[in-house]
């Protein structure tokens, strides 16, 4: 452990920004946020692939090209999300999860 | 301490500080704009690593689309200035305790491994090399994932389309 920032420093920002993430689902109860916290844990997971591509794997680019598609995928995901959640308010007028229960039972 | 050494903490310290007012904020549109200034530290941890091309990315997919996307859905579906309505108390300690635990143990887990570096040669992360890589076929190549990839987003473009699509109250 020094102070020069290395790999460890960056799995350390990983992981928190992670964990952060993984806090704001368990405690949102709206859906927006809940997406939210999950682009944090997604970026979360590209900033680890380019750490690993950058201190263990370096002039390959694998790393890169994970955390390329991986944004192209975060963002027809949220792309989506937001689709099904607007026509969620449509038909509720709420976008909490407690009230978006009818498939429960 | 060099400058490089202060910017990536101070970069890091905004991604962090941003991300845990994001996630506690009760005010959603700020939660919102916490979001894009804590993406906008994470493509400053890329600039820094001196992977531009993938900051570049991240600026304009991230805080130039999905943030814009999620202001425009917060617009859409929430009552201006007003707040979330305040989560029980249980479960927020409970939250907060479970997940301290696990990251200490991931980061316990992390220090006490001992990753080995393959030296390889390198070819910087250039847009020349990326470009050609992206679109080789040969070994190690992504052009299949590439194609895969852009099936995909067409396939989100139909489907969001046809999800916003109203159709006609027949319900009714």
């Amino acid at each position: 452990m020094t102070f020069e920032p290395g790999l460890y420093h960056l799995l350390f920002i990983s992981t928190a920004l992670f964990f952060i993430g993984v806090y704001g689902f368990f405690t949102r109860r709206n859906l927006i946020t809940m997406l939210m916290s999950v682009e944090l844990i997604l970026n979360s997971v590209n900033l680890n692939f380019i750490a690993f591509d950058k201190y263990l794997w370096p002039g390959k680019l694998d790393g890169l090209f994970f955390t390329l598609f991986i944004i192209a995928i975060a963002a027809a995901e949220a792309a989506v999300a937001i689709a099904i959640i607007i026509n969620l308010y449509r038909s509720h007028k709420s976008i909490d999860v407690e009230n978006a229960e009818d498939l429960k039972y | 301490m060099s400058g490089s050494t202060i910017l990536f903490y101070l970069l890091a310290a905004l991604t962090l500080g941003c991300g845990i007012l994001s996630v506690s904020t009760r005010q959603i549109f700020r939660a919102a704009i916490y979001l894009l200034f804590s993406l906008i530290g994470i493509a400053g941890i890329y600039f820094w690593l001196q992977y531009e091309f993938i900051a570049a990315v991240q600026i304009v997919v991230y805080a130039g689309g999905i943030a814009v996307l999620i202001i425009f859905s917060i617009f859409l579906t929430q009552q201006a200035g007003e707040k979330l309505p305040k989560q029980k108390i249980g479960r927020k300690i409970f939250s907060a305790l479970a997940v301290f635990c696990a990251f200490a143990l991931t980061m316990v887990q992390v220090y006490q491994h001992e990753f080995s570096k393959i030296i390889t040669d390198a070819a910087p992360a250039t847009v020349r090399n990326i470009g050609e890589k992206m679109l080789s076929t040969e070994q190690g190549g992504y052009a299949l994932p590439f194609e895969v990839i852009s099936m995909l987003l067409l396939a989100a473009m139909v489907g969001c389309i046809v999800i916003a699509l109203r159709s006609k109250p027949e319900t009714k």
